[in-house]
């Protein structure tokens, strides 16, 4: 047999440091596709809306087409107030992580609709398994700032006692649970929550997210399967970002699709533009009303862009072009929605910069009250009990023998 | 000889191996065009060539059946598992097919994959990205497990990895990629200086299954791997004890002829690791060293490990041993 030179097939990303990025103009308009019933349709009268993308917003920020929810203007504006303080909340913890008062953080940037948009539509019952890009949903969820804070820069309020890396909050009175920093193995868990509402009778829907990096996980499949086989009430949502860290999504797919891959498990299967609010909450709602009826999952590929580094350790200008953001087709979310309610005579430049204002002096004011209490950088910190404590129900001997061996050694 | 840190002296062995062996290529999630989160691969892509350095998705399960696979047709696959906290989706890989394909075939089959992945504390990581797992491997027959602590036996150890025709988990202690770690957090040397970071730029190897001795001493001896043989030479200093310290560097196989000439040495012997005690590589450790030492031991063995419990952010430095329970320990192999 004739050797032939080695080679492999490597995929490469669209566009890398230097390269002047352009994308093409999206065919896809508000109006293009229909809006089944969610109750009624099969999995199958959903491949037009897998191979397309459901948006309402169009270019001139009108809203239009089947898929427009018609929700009332205070809605929109709670929407974008959200959004607006994940932004800042973000920025504000980017700042306090460069001077060492936590370890690491991941901002939400560019994607703040995601969070948002999609746990608005959900009912307060409903449960939700976050990625590290969605913990928006806590502000919907009513979650005070300054608790937030305190988990991230670790101090004595943290309610997760100094356990977990920032950005990994759990909220139970929210139906939050934490991220795992081993990425994707909320999503599978999320269908046996789901399994758990069905079997108990209650009218609880889950709803989850996934990034397209972490879709190669086998958690992604073992999710889409069983969610299928048993019909579970959940909304299974892959963001795609583009990015995973330095890895292009051209890594994750080798068709460039990912929305359709749930019609092959028999899901009804919806790509959403992820920078439209009303598209997001529309769609969602959809899903929702579906799960509940008992007709099943819906899988969404919902398309976005990380505007920013994947985390406060990552630098992304040494895997991407620079202007790859600002060409992004999908726009920035918060500017679409804020533009919208201009559009249609229910907000104003001047109210956008107060709203700006007022939620920067919540955040400020929380952050205050949150450095009151420790950060990492000077504590002080959970007491070191928290090591030893809620490993198991109850202590077992040698943890007790290890538990009084660090006190001992600590009192020193 | 030149003076590298840990991440250069690993980035050199890699470099030597692509060059050396068509056969080697190297994949996991970032190593391409970024080279790597801790940029260990770094511009090995560019000069290799993508198809022998590139990306994968994520996904540490496919990752190491794919790299079972090429290891099975005729490649040397060198992986990177970006956090050792990451490795488990790809654990049933490793356990049960990596491990044991050269048994389960009659010999008829084998796959000489090196698993690269850093490991260990001290890096405010958490629960995901501090762990030290390397017992979850050592108990499983076929695998040889490597665990670096210096630019020196870093570069030397993975070469003898990626020539090995069997399969090598190889551990790389993240807190020592820039400088040694004393375990003081407020004292972070960089390398440079140190005399373990005169490193040939040539081929060379540190043979799997030998230890160092990295101090020598008559009192005592104390044995660890990884970031914890550093901290235990500051330990040692503080202890004012005359003490061997040796650093295993491979622990399957384990260098136990070492271990026991210094055992029959010192009478007195310390094992440190920060993974948790229970099942530790420090139990096996000590299970042996009594069976061939029991006669020539003056004091039980000690063991200082991490806790039996999840690793903590915050108060990680409460968490892993340091020179303080090292020195306790030493203290109490003193006494008659």
């Amino acid at each position: 047999m004739a050797k032939k030179k080695p080679s492999l097939n490597i995929p490469d990303a669209p566009h890398r440091p230097g390269d002047d990025a352009s994308f093409e103009t999206w065919p896809w308009k508000p109006g293009d596709l229909d809006r089944p019933d969610p109750i009624k349709c099969t999995a199958e009268d959903t491949m037009p809306h897998a191979q397309g993308l459901i948006r309402v917003l169009d270019g001139s920020n009108k809203a239009s087409g089947a898929w427009d929810p018609g929700l009332d203007a205070d809605v929109l504006r709670q929407g974008l107030e959200h959004m607006v303080r994940v932004r800042i909340f973000d920025d504000r913890m980017m700042k306090m992580q460069r001077t060492g008062k936590l370890s690491f953080y991941m901002r939400s940037f560019g994607e703040e609709c995601v969070a948002i948009a999609q746990s608005m539509a959900l009912e307060t019952q409903d449960w939700i398994f976050p990625t590290y890009r969605q913990p928006g949903a806590q502000f919907v969820r009513g979650r005070d700032m300054v608790s937030m804070i305190c988990h991230c820069i670790g101090n004595v309020e943290d309610n997760i006692k100094g356990r977990q890396m920032p950005v990994h909050y759990s909220y139970r009175d929210g139906r939050f649970i934490s991220v795992s920093s081993p990425v994707g193995t909320q999503f599978s868990q999320a269908v046996g929550v789901a399994m758990a509402s069905q079997y108990r009778g209650l009218d609880e829907v889950t709803i989850t997210w996934i990034g397209d990096g972490a879709s190669a996980e086998g958690d992604y499949h073992y999710a889409l399967n069983f969610a299928s086989v048993y019909k579970a009430p959940v909304i299974l949502n892959l963001v795609n970002n583009q990015w995973a860290i330095s890895t292009h999504a051209n890594f994750a797919t080798g068709d460039g699709g990912f929305a359709s891959r749930g019609l092959p498990y028999g899901l009804a299967s919806l790509r959403v533009d992820g920078n439209d609010f009303l598209a997001l909450y529309s769609v969602t709602k959809w899903a929702r009303d579906r799960a509940a009826a008992g007709v099943g999952a819906t899988h969404i590929e919902v398309l976005t862009y990380r505007a920013g580094a994947h985390s406060s350790s990552d630098d992304p200008s040494r895997y991407r072009s620079s202007d790859e953001s600002a060409k992004w087709p999908g726009g920035d979310p918060i500017e679409r929605l804020r533009d919208h309610l201009i559009e249609i005579g229910e907000w104003s430049e001047e109210k956008h910069t107060e709203l700006e204002e007022q939620v920067d002096e919540q955040v400020m004011s929380a952050y205050k009250e949150a450095v009151s209490h420790g950060d990492l950088a000077t504590g002080p910190y959970p007491s070191s009990d928290n090591i030893f404590t809620e490993v198991y129900q109850e202590m077992p001997w040698h943890l007790e023998e290890q538990f009084d061996e660090m006190r001992r050694e600590l009192n020193d | 000889m030149t003076s590298m840190n840990m991440i250069q002296s690993l980035n050199s062995a890699l470099d030597i191996m692509l060059e050396n062996d068509d056969g080697v290529i190297v994949f996991g999630e970032d190593v391409g065009y970024f080279g790597g989160v801790f940029r260990t691969t770094d511009g090995l892509q560019a000069k290799h060539g993508e198809h022998r350095v590139f990306d994968t998705p994520l996904s540490e399960g496919g990752i190491l059946s794919a790299a079972f696979g090429m290891g099975l047709n005729g490649l040397r696959p060198v992986v990177e598992i970006q956090f050792a906290d990451y490795i488990f989706p790809a654990y049933d890989q490793i356990v049960n097919e990596l491990a044991k394909v050269r048994h389960r075939s009659g010999g008829e089959y084998w796959s000489p994959v090196t698993v690269r992945t850093p490991a260990g504390g001290g890096i405010r990581g958490g629960h995901h990205h501090s762990q030290s797992p390397e017992s979850q491997f050592t108990h499983t027959p076929g695998l040889k497990v490597a665990y670096c602590s210096t630019p020196y036996n870093a570069k030397g150890l993975l070469i003898s990895a990626i020539e090995s025709d069997d399969p090598v988990i190889f551990f790389e202690p993240k807190r020592c990629y820039r400088g040694p770690f004393y375990g003081d957090p407020h004292n972070v040397p960089t390398w440079e200086g140190h005399p373990e970071a005169e490193v040939p730029e040539a081929h060379y190897t540190v043979p799997l299954g030998e230890a160092r001795l990295a101090m020598e001493g008559d009192d005592c001896t104390v044995i660890a791997w990884g970031a914890m043989v550093h901290v235990c030479e500051q330990a040692i200093n503080n202890s004012g004890v005359s003490c061997d310290l040796i650093d295993l560097q491979t622990l399957v196989p384990w260098d136990r002829e070492v271990v026991v000439n210094s055992i029959e040495k010192t009478g007195r012997c310390v094992i440190v690791h920060e993974a948790p005690k229970t099942s530790g590589f420090g139990a096996e450790m000590a299970a042996s060293v009594q069976e061939r030492c029991f006669y020539h031991l003056e004091s039980p063995i000690e063991r200082v490990t991490g806790w039996d419990t999840p690793f903590p952010h915050t108060t990680e430095w409460d968490y892993m041993p340091g020179p303080s329970r090292i020195v306790a320990a030493i203290h109490r192999t003193q006494v008659d």
